[in-house]
């Protein structure tokens, strides 16, 4: 009997299993009492190795698992951005309540879970994998949005984001078997090989599927109109896990709509491009918006977050290999934006009984400089100001735009930037130009879901080196990316030759 | 040369932060002072007959997305670089003299305002440009918000509201004016290399209809830089609230690069479009002049007079650049020089008024002249150039804005000459009700001292130093200029001759 043993390359895996195997391995080191401690350390060398393995694979595009996976500079580079970003939020979440009361190695193990996910999610080719690997990214974050026990806004956060990013999947989902129905295969090349044979003319199947395929994504890259979770979640989960899942969520899922669109569908682009388009720029228009009012920074944060994920929407547009070196640029850049503006919040949330209101940054420039330039720098780098990442991200996006023949969401996306200048530069004024105000002792702050029984002050947590050495560290690089972003670009360029090369 | 005229105010700004706050002042004004060095010795080493780049320094930057780190002087930017120096030696000067709340940072982002605003004369490349063009307002946007003066108690705004009005008033010209300069480039490469050096996309053109609405976006930017009428909705609050030495560069000089880029990038580039709208640029400028000229006779506040005249100063400086001819634009140049020489130090005299008096309001002052003989004459001097007294450079450069505007479009020009009367008027009320009238009870009215001499003297001498040789700028700022205009009028603009004839 012939047994044809099926060709492993153990290579390509390797980020894979590491992650997997990290994953057991810090779940049971909580069990033991000797190792209970050694959560955060196992998970920086878990996320090390795996980055790692990861750019040891660079610049060697391969097919794994018979199609379902496609490791290359693309989903290197997503990858790397949502590792960064979980090694962030393993050092901010250090002292965090949250991972006490949930327990260090189940938060910790979780949040690898998640990495998983999305490293997975990157490299997906295929509708099973794509689904699979968005769960297993999604399901972890559930639980970690809700593990600040004692904090209503915690669990309403968890509950909320587990009813709207199961529609969202179930959405996304059914949209799959519409076109698995259409076109008889799973995988990207299959689909557009069915899709090309078959003619999308009158074929409302294929029609449907794409549609819903889209709203399911647009679910998880809250991408107004499908948003309207974003702002609670954000609020309500643990700052740190809020930092994680405005980032690495969103760079996964911008991985798997650059695929999925680009690759499975890019043979239809007439019939999608304009839908996208107009989803960026209500995206853009809402999340502006939405956010001018805001007090609560997680909030602005998260309202933000719609607005840049329109702006990143049109590097999917417009089907480039620039336009997806730009979103891979500008969602490096919006790393590091935003996590020295959240390791800012942590800090603040531990020092004063304000939370995350913006009256807990009132008059920080004085009071602590090292915090206040890092946030400082965040909101300018987001409202694009010039010699900023926020600003060369902008550039690059608006460049593949206009070649794309899109100039309009280009004038949109500058239309949307006017707006935000409003509220970027309002936590600004309240940083530099207010004097802090007087607080009436013993006075609660009126802010949903927090209790100060709960939340005791840590008036030193802004002195912190795991708190304000992030901060610096990544405003750092905010600003050095904005005055030489050549080599972030290189890196950028690749993940667009990757899909386009 | 070039690169170091720009970095070094940064890099000074940068060593500033890690020293005594005491020091702190006076190592700024020592790094004005090597940059205005810098700017001399460019100067004197410029070479008057060549119309083209000197100094030029061209490295790629962002060499994937076509971004060049490419500076480079010529007869256009030349004396506004020096303009930017004299100027910020000044600010920072006065400025020094006196006690500052959070020295550091004070001098740090003054000194990065002078790297950017210099920037934005020194790029050649177009996204350079913007980059500088937009980085100003930053340092502004702190300086005003953080150093300025709440006026909520007088009914007005907050520091922070008014500057967070201006910031969104001047980045929605400029951020749309980004995309205008990558639609420029990505259009003219038409699928080739990509490119935004200034010279490149010169040769490579745009056609008509793409000019046409490229035009209005960087149009727009540099309107509402100036500001010109309908878009200076942010200046009355922005310069109420300003910190005086701050905003005496802010206006001597930020004004005029949206002038500037008129001259930079919208003729070279747009010249269709340019020849298209020439009426209804033309139209705005006059109703700045005329604008401008009415809001400063009716103005109290002496900042406000200061600012409203410079709406209509810049009126006239962008219908010396739309008369599209070459005695226009050198007027332009010449003009731009001599209000940034004139206006700065008027709001250091705003500063001095106000430290003897205790107000800005005219109607409260008065009779400082008795005591103060000194200070009388030196703002009198500033006034008369104000008003373009025969004999000074503001004058001259009139005369050749009006001489050019006559020969284009004899209408404007008539309408433009009514500026200059009005000119006359608010600059002597503003100094006549300062310096004469009978002195209100408890004024104190003291000379200036040597401190407050030391800064004004020296720009006093340069709008006199100008009077007396204004062919200092002329002679240097005409072959550019010529070949600026004559790219857009299509000719090799005969007219050009007569400019270097006459006085």
């Amino acid at each position: 009997m012939n047994f044809n043993e099926p060709h492993i390359d153990y290579a390509g895996i390797s980020p894979i299993i590491a992650l997997t195997v990290g994953i057991c391995v810090v779940l049971l080191s909580a069990v033991f009492k000797p190792t209970k401690r050694w959560a955060p350390g196992l998970t920086t060398i878990v996320l090390g190795a795996t980055a790692g393995l990861l750019i040891w694979q660079w610049d060697d595009p391969k097919t794994l698992i018979t199609g379902a996976l496609r490791l290359d500079d693309l989903a290197i580079s997503i990858s790397l951005i949502a590792i960064l970003t979980a090694a962030f939020c393993v050092v901010l979440s250090l002292r965090e309540r949250a991972t006490e009361e949930a327990g260090s190695g189940e938060y910790h193990s979780l949040l690898l879970g998640s990495v998983l996910g999305m490293v997975l999610l990157a490299q997906a080719t295929n509708l099973v994998t794509f689904f699979v690997a968005l769960e297993t990214l999604s399901i972890p974050l559930y639980i970690l949005c809700a593990t600040n026990l004692r904090r209503e806004g915690s669990l309403e956060s968890g509950l909320k984001y587990l009813i709207v990013g199961s529609i969202g999947s179930a959405t996304l989902l059914y949209g799959m078997a519409f076109l698995y129905g259409g076109t008889g295969a799973t995988n990207f090349a299959g689909i557009a090989n069915g899709i090309a044979r078959n003619g999308l003319d009158g074929d409302p199947l294929i029609l449907i599927g794409i549609a819903m395929a889209a709203v399911g994504l647009a679910f998880k890259t809250s991408i107004a109109p499908f948003h309207q979770w974003t702002p609670d979640v954000y609020q309500g989960a643990p700052t740190p896990i809020t930092a994680f899942m405005a980032v690495a969520t969103k760079a996964a899922a911008f991985a798997v709509f650059l695929r999925f669109f680009d690759v499975a569908l890019g043979s239809q682009s007439d019939s999608w491009q304009p839908a996208l388009a107009a989803l960026a720029a209500i995206s853009i228009v809402v999340g502006n918006v939405g956010a001018l009012g805001q007090d609560s920074l997680k909030r602005l944060l998260g309202y933000s977050g719609i607005a840049q994920a329109g702006y990143m929407l049109g590097g999917v547009v417009v089907l480039s290999a620039s336009g997806t070196s730009s979103l891979v640029f500008y969602l490096a850049a919006y790393a590091f934006m935003n996590l020295s503006a959240f390791a800012v919040i942590v800090a603040r949330e531990r020092e004063t009984i304000f939370g995350d209101d913006i009256r807990a940054v009132r008059g920080l420039g004085a009071e602590r400089p090292l915090l206040a330039w890092p946030l400082t720098i965040s909101m300018l780098a987001l409202a694009g100001l010039p010699a900023t990442a926020g600003f060369i991200g902008k550039l690059y996006l608006i460049e593949a735009l206009v070649e794309g023949d899109y100039t309009w969401l280009a004038v949109f996306i500058a239309i949307g930037t006017m707006i935000s200048l409003a509220y970027y530069l309002r936590v600004v004024a309240a940083m530099w130009m207010q004097p802090e105000r007087e607080t009436a002792p013993g006075a609660t702050p009126v802010i949903a879901g927090a209790s100060p029984e709960a939340d005791p002050v840590d008036p030193e947590a802004g002195q912190r080196w795991y708190i304000v050495g992030p901060a610096l560290l990544a405003s750092a690089a905010t600003v050095f990316f904005g005055v030489i972003p050549q080599p972030l670009v290189e890196f950028a360029s690749h993940a667009g030759a990757a899909l386009f090369g | 040369m070039s690169s170091s005229i720009l970095w070094t105010p940064l890099a000074f700004g940068i060593v500033g932060l890690f020293l005594p706050k005491k020091a702190v002042g006076w190592w700024a004004v020592f790094g004005t002072l090597v940059t205005l060095g810098l700017a001399i010795a460019v100067a004197i080493g410029f070479d008057n007959g060549t119309s083209s780049l000197q100094y030029a320094v061209d490295e790629p930057w962002i060499s994937g997305l076509g971004v060049d780190y490419s500076l480079g002087i010529d007869g256009l930017n030349l004396f506004l670089i020096l303009l930017t120096a004299v100027l910020w030696v000044g600010g920072v000067t006065f400025a020094a003299f006196r006690e500052q709340e959070r020295a550091k940072s004070f001098y740090f982002l003054m000194l990065v305002a002078e790297t950017a605003t210099l920037g934005s004369f020194l790029a050649q490349d177009l996204l350079l440009f913007v980059l500088f063009f937009d980085l100003m307002l930053v340092p502004f946007y702190f300086l005003f918000g953080a150093w300025g003066h709440d006026r909520s108690a007088e009914g007005g705004k907050t520091a922070s509201a008014a500057t967070l009005q201006m910031i969104v008033y001047t980045l929605i010209g400029s951020l749309l004016m980004l995309v205008a300069a990558i639609a420029t480039a990505v259009i003219a490469a038409d699928g080739g290399h990509l490119t935004f050096s200034i010279a490149a996309l010169q040769e490579q053109g745009l056609s008509h209809g793409s000019q046409q609405w490229i035009f209005w976006f960087f149009a727009a930017a540099f309107l509402v830089k100036m500001p010109a009428f309908m878009l200076h909705g942010w200046m009355p609050d922005a310069y109420r609230a300003a910190p005086l030495p701050a905003l005496a560069v802010f206006s001597g000089v930020l004004a005029k690069v949206g002038a500037y880029g008129f001259l930079r990038v919208v003729l070279p580039l747009f010249p269709d479009a340019t020849v298209e709208f020439q009426e209804v640029i033309l139209l705005i400028a006059l109703a700045s002049i005329l604008y401008g000229s009415v809001m400063a006779f009716t103005q109290t506040n002496v900042r406000l007079i200061a600012g409203y005249s410079s709406v209509a100063q810049l009126g006239f400086i962008t219908a010396g650049i739309f008369a599209l001819r070459a005695d226009g634009s050198d007027g332009a140049i010449l003009q731009m020089v001599n209000h940034g020489l004139v206006v700065a130090p008027l709001f250091v005299i705003v500063a001095i008024l106000l430290e003897r008096t205790g107000t800005e309001d005219i109607r409260e002052m008065g009779g400082l002249a008795l005591r103060a003989p000194v200070l009388a004459a030196l703002f009198l001097i500033v006034a008369l150039a104000t008003l373009a007294m025969p004999g000074s450079a503001n004058f001259i450069g009139e005369f050749y804005i009006l001489n050019g505007l006559f020969q284009a479009k004899i209408v404007f020009a008539f309408v433009a000459i009514s500026g200059v009367a009005m000119s006359a008027y608010y600059a002597l009320r503003l100094y006549q009700q300062t310096m004469h009238n009978r002195a209100p009870e408890g004024l104190l009215s003291r000379e200036i001292g040597l401190r407050d001499g030391l800064v004004l003297v020296p720009l006093v001498l340069c709008i006199i130093g100008l009077a007396l040789y204004p062919q200092l700028i002329l002679k240097r700022t005409d072959r550019t200029v010529e070949q600026t205009v004559a790219k857009v009028t299509g000719g090799d603009a005969p007219e050009a001759q007569l400019a270097s004839k006459k006085p």
